[in-house]
C-alpha cells in the first residue's frame, strides 16, 4: 500500500469531528437522542370564489387566532391581487385588493397550524355577563327554560349540561324560541341569564382529507374558570376531531366589496412532525453549528429534511454494492426511487414504479424499431412516463382510488433513464438480466427507503449533522475494502472445493 | 446447491474478488486517460499497426455522413469484411459479411444485405446509434477473419475467442471461450458460453467450465473439452504481451482469435477484464500477480517476458 497515513488520518478527522459535534449537541444544546413526540400539524386551505362586478374588489378573509392554535406558516396564492396579511392584538384577517376584476375570481389562503399544547393563561372576563332583553314572548319563555335547567344543577357547569339537555328536547318554551331563534343564540342567551360569558363563534372541524368544508356555528363560554367550547347545533358533531375556532371577534367570515355570490370553503390535511425539530426552531436560533439551519423558513428546513437524508441513501448503494455485490441499474436511480417511496408510502410507490416500468418497456420496445438516436429516444420515453403518469392518474382519480395521485411524485426524468437502460439491458442480455437488476435495484430502493423512513435516522440526520461526517467515513472506508462481496463467496463456491 | 464458500478458503487459494480487483489493480495501474486506446476500436486498431502488433486488416473508415456511399469503393477489392463501430462494446452494431454475391452481401446467418441497408448500417453508426452514451461515432470496415477450423466442433455458431490476462506485460493467465446454444452464439460465460482454461505454459486445455461449474464435453456437440491444444501458443503470448507496450495498460484483459491463413490476432483489449477466468482455471489469480509485483526487475523485452511467465506460470 502506497501512503495510507494521510488517508486514515482523514478517516480519524471525520470520526473524531463527527462525533465529537453530536456528543456537544447532545450534552451542551440538550438535544435529545431520540426523536421524541409527534406534533400534529394541520394544514387548511381556504378558497374565496366569487363573481366580481367589473370594478375594484377588496375582500377581507377572517383569520383564526385561536391559542390552541400555532401558526406555523402561511401563504396566499391569487393571481394578479394585491394580498396583506393584518395581524394584531384583535383581528386577523387577509386582504386582497384589485383595481378591476371581471368574472368567477378564486382567492386562495393556505396555512399550517401546529397544536398548542401549553396554552397560554387566558385572562377572566372582568365585568358580569349581561343578557339583552328579548321581545315577548320570547324573555318569558327563556326564562322558563332558565329556570328548568337551574332548579336541575348545583353549579354552572351542570347548568351547562342541562341546558344542552333542554335544548335537544321537545319542551314547548324550545319550540317557540326555536322559530324564531337558532339554538345557538338561545344557549348563548340562556348562558348569560345566568351570568356565564357566553359569545357564538365559528369553527372548522380539523379532519384530515375533508375537501369543500364550511365553518360552523359554535358557543364559546367560561365555565369552571377557563373557557370552553360547545357544538350546540348538532350533538352528533363527533368528538374525535379537533376544532379550531376560525372566527370569534369578526362579524362575518367574508368581507367582499365589488363581489357577489361568494362562498367561503375549506380544505384540511393533516401531517405529523417531530416535535423536536419545532422544539429547536425557537430554542436555538443562535447556534453556530447546526450552519443556520433552524433559522431557515419552514419549507426550506423541510427541503434540508429530504436532502439530508440522501446521505443514508448513498451509504446504502455502497454498502450493499461493496460488501454484499448486489447489482442495480443505475448507481444512484435506487436512492431517487426511494425518495419518492417516502412521498408515496410503500405500496404504492413499488406498484406504481413497476407499472410505470412495465408500461415504458413495452413502448420503448416499439421505439428501438423506428432506429431513433438516444437523445430522442429518452426524449420520447420522458414524454412517455409522463403519459402514463397522468394517463393512470386521472383514471385511477375517476375509480376513486386517491393514493394513485401520489404517482405524481415519482421522478419522471429518473424514471426515463430507468426504462431506457433495462430496455438496452434487454435487448443485450435478455430478460433475465432485466429481472435480477431491476429486482436489485428495487431491493436497494426499498432498503434505503426503510431506512429514510426512520423516525430515528430522520431525527440523527437533521438535528446532529455530525453523522454526514461518519457517514463519509463509513463510505470512504468501504471504497478501500478489498475483501469479498458476500454473494461472489457463492459465485467462487467450486474456487473452494478441493 | 445454496452453498458458499469459506472466505478464508479463497483467500488462501488466492482468488481475487471484484472489490480487489477495482482496487488494487484497475485503480492502482490503469491510468483512466489510457482508457480510449482499448475503448476506442479505431484507436487500438491504429497502436497495434504502429507496435507491429498483428490485427485483422483495416479495410477503411468512414467518419463523415457525406462518405457514406464511398464505402463501396473501399469494398469492392474485399469478398468478406466487418463492420463495426469504433467505440462500440458487447457485441452492437458488429455486421459480419462472409462474401459478396452478385445479389448483395451474405451474412453468416445465410441472409443476403443489400447495398443500402449497408447504407443504413453505417449512418446508424456514425449517429452514434451504437455506441456508449449516444456520441457522435465512426464505422470501422476491416477484413473478415477466416476462423481457424481446428476449433470446428467446439463453438456453436459464434467465434471461439482466447482471452490472455496480462500484468506488466506479462501473459499470466488464460481461457478459451466458446459459444454454445445457450449463450446464443456469444462468447460471454455469464450468459452460458463455456469457458476452457489454459496453461500459460503450454497451450494445453486445463478443465472446462459453464455457469461457473465444470464440465468435460461441450454441451452442444459432445466433444471433449480437456484434450484441446492451441497450436502457436508461443506466438500468441508474444502477441498478448506486446499488448502492454502498444495501450500503456499494466492490468490487461486481450482477446485473441486464431486466423487460419494470418495466425493469432488482436481482437479487442479490455482495461476491466473480468473475474471469471479463474473459475475455468480452477485456480485463483492474486498468487501470480504479486510474484510479479514482486520482481526486483522487470524484463524489458516481450521474448523474456513470455519465457518467463511459460516458467513460472505452469501447473
Ligand atoms: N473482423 C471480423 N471478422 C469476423 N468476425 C468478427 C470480426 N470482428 C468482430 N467479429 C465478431 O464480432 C464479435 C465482437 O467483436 P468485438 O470486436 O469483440 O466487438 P465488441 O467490443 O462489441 O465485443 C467477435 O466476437 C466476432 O465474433
Ligand atoms: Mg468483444
Amino acid at each position: 500500500m502506497a501512503s495510507r497515513t494521510p488517508f486514515l488520518l482523514l478517516i480519524i478527522t471525520l470520526i473524531v469531528i463527527g462525533s465529537g459535534s453530536i456528543y456537544y449537541r447532545h450534552t451542551e444544546m440538550g438535544i435529545p437522542l431520540t426523536a421524541g413526540e409527534q406534533i400534529d400539524i394541520w394544514q387548511i386551505e381556504a378558497t374565496v370564489e366569487f363573481s366580481a362586478r367589473n370594478n375594484a374588489v377588496n375582500a377581507t378573509l377572517t383569520l383564526p387566532q385561536d391559542p390552541h392554535f400555532e401558526l406555523v406558516d402561511e401563504f396566499t396564492a391569487s393571481p394578479a391581487y394585491g394580498v396583506q396579511v393584518i395581524r394584531n392584538e384583535e383581528t386577523a384577517e387577509a386582504i386582497w385588493s384589485k383595481r378591476e376584476a371581471v368574472g368567477r375570481q378564486t382567492l386562495y389562503y393556505q396555512a399550517s397550524y401546529k397544536q398548542n399544547n401549553n396554552l397560554p393563561e387566558q385572562p377572566a372576563p372582568e365585568d358580569e355577563a349581561v343578557a339583552d332583553v328579548l321581545p315577548e314572548p320570547y324573555q318569558t319563555s327563556a326564562n322558563i327554560l332558565a329556570e328548568l335547567a337551574y332548579e336541575k344543577s348545583g353549579n354552572n357547569s351542570f347548568y351547562v349540561l342541562q341546558v344542552l339537555d333542554l335544548l335537544n328536547s321537545s319542551n314547548q318554551n324550545l319550540v317557540l324560541l326555536n322559530s324564531k331563534y337558532s339554538k345557538t343564540d338561545i344557549f348563548v342567551h340562556l348562558m348569560k341569564l345566568m351570568k356565564i360569558h357566553a359569545y357564538p363563534v365559528k369553527g372548522l372541524v380539523l379532519e384530515d382529507g375533508r375537501r369543500n368544508q364550511q365553518l360552523f356555528p359554535m358557543v364559546k363560554i367560561y365555565v369552571k374558570d377557563k373557557w370552553q367550547i360547545f357544538n350546540v347545533e348538532e350533538n352528533s358533531l363527533a368528538e374525535e376531531f379537533p376544532i379550531i375556532v376560525w372566527q370569534e371577534n369578526a362579524p362575518s367570515l367574508l368581507d367582499l366589496e365589488g363581489g357577489i355570490n361568494s362562498k367561503v370553503l375549506f380544505a384540511i390535511s393533516h401531517r405529523s412532525d417531530s416535535a423536536l425539530s419545532d422544539a429547536t426552531t425557537m430554542a436555538l436560533k443562535d447556534d453556530y453549528l447546526d450552519l443556520g439551519l433552524y433559522s431557515l423558513p419552514l419549507a426550506e428546513q423541510n427541503m434540508f429534511k429530504g436532502i439530508l437524508l440522501l446521505p443514508i441513501g448513498a451509504l446504502v448503494v455502497v454498502f450493499l454494492r461493496v460488501i454484499i455485490g448486489l447489482k442495480c441499474s443505475g448507481t444512484f436511480m435506487p436512492i431517487l426511487i426511494a425518495t419518492s417511496f417516502i412521498q408515496t408510502e410503500l405500496v404504492n410507490g413499488l406498484v406504481g414504479f413497476i407499472l410505470i416500468v412495465a408500461i415504458g418497456l413495452l413502448i420503448r420496445s416499439y421505439l428501438s424499431r423506428l432506429n431513433l438516436l438516444l437523445v430522442s429516444r429518452i426524449s420520447t420515453v420522458v414524454i412517455v412516463v409522463i403519459g402514463i403518469i397522468v394517463l393512470s392518474t386521472v383514471f385511477a382519480f375517476r375509480l376513486g382510488l386517491t393514493e394513485a395521485l401520489t404517482i405524481t411524485f415519482f421522478p419522471m426524468v429518473i424514471m426515463a433513464w430507468t426504462i431506457e437502460r433495462m430496455s438496452i439491458l434487454w435487448e443485450e442480455e435478455g430478460g433475465k438480466e432485466v429481472l435480477i437488476q431491476g429486482s436489485g435495484s428495487l431491493i436497494v430502493a426499498v432498503i434505503a427507503y426503510l431506512l429514510m423512513d426512520n423516525l430515528l435516522i430522520r431525527h440523527w440526520v437533521f438535528n446532529f449533522l455530525g453523522v454526514h461526517l461518519l457517514i463519509m467515513a463509513g463510505i470512504l472506508l468501504m471504497g478501500q475494502y478489498t475483501g469479498y462481496r458476500l454473494l461472489e463467496l457463492k459465485r467462487f463456491t467450486p474456487m473452494a472445493e478441493d | 446447491m445454496f452453498s458458499w464458500a469459506n472466505p478464508f478458503k479463497l483467500r488462501s487459494r488466492g482468488v481475487m474478488g471484484m472489490n480487489q480487483r477495482n482496487f488494487s489493480y484497475i485503480g492502482r495501474y490503469n491510468d483512466r486517460s489510457l482508457y480510449p486506446n482499448v475503448d476506442d476500436k479505431l484507436k487500438t486498431k491504429t497502436l497495434a499497426i504502429e507496435n507491429n502488433i498483428a490485427v485483422p486488416d483495416l479495410i477503411g473508415v468512414i467518419r463523415y455522413q457525406h462518405d457514406v456511399a464511398k464505402v463501396f469503393d473501399l469494398l469492392k477489392d474485399h469478398n468478406g469484411f466487418c463492420i463495426k463501430p469504433a467505440k462500440g462494446s458487447g457485441g452492437k452494431g458488429i455486421l459480419v459479411i462472409l462474401k459478396t454475391t452478385e445479389e448483395g452481401y451474405l451474412k453468416a446467418s445465410g441472409e443476403i444485405v443489400p447495398k443500402n441497408e449497408i447504407i443504413r448500417h453505417i449512418s446508424n453508426i456514425l449517429a452514434g446509434l451504437f455506441s456508449l452514451g449516444g456520441t457522435d461515432d465512426v464505422a470501422v470496415i476491416e477484413a473478415l477473419i477466416e476462423f481457424d477450423p481446428i476449433f470446428k466442433g467446439l463453438s456453436h455458431e459464434g467465434v471461439p475467442d482466447i482471452r490472455l490476462i496480462v500484468f506488466q506485460g506479462y501473459p499470466m493467465m488464460a481461457m478459451l471461450r466458446l459459444a454454445t446454444h445457450a449463450s446464443d452464439g456469444k462468447a460471454n460465460l455469464h450468459q452460458g458460453a463455456v469457458g476452457v482454461g489454459i496453461d500459460i505454459a503450454t497451450g494445453k486445455a486445463k478443465r472446462a467450465v459453464q455457469y461457473d461449474r465444470p464440465i468435460e464435453l461441450h454441451p452442444d456437440t459432445g466433444k471433449s473439452l480437456t484434450d484441446i491444444q492451441i497450436h502457436d501458443w508461443e506466438r500468441l503470448l508474444t502477441l498478448s504481451a506486446g499488448c502492454f507496450e502498444m495501450s500503456g495498460l499494466p492490468y490487461l484483459g486481450a482477446d485473441i482469435v486464431l486466423d487460419k491463413n494470418k495466425g493469432p490476432l488482436v481482437l479487442e483489449l479490455n482495461a476491466r477484464p473480468g473475474l471469471a477466468i479463474q473459475i475455468a482455471n480452477g485456480m485463483g489469480m492474486l498468487p501470480r500477480l504479486q510474484h510479479i509485483e514482486s520482481l526486483d526487475r522487470r524484463h524489458p523485452s516481450i521474448e523474456k517476458r513470455v519465457a518467463y511467465a511459460q516458467e513460472n506460470f505452469n501447473d
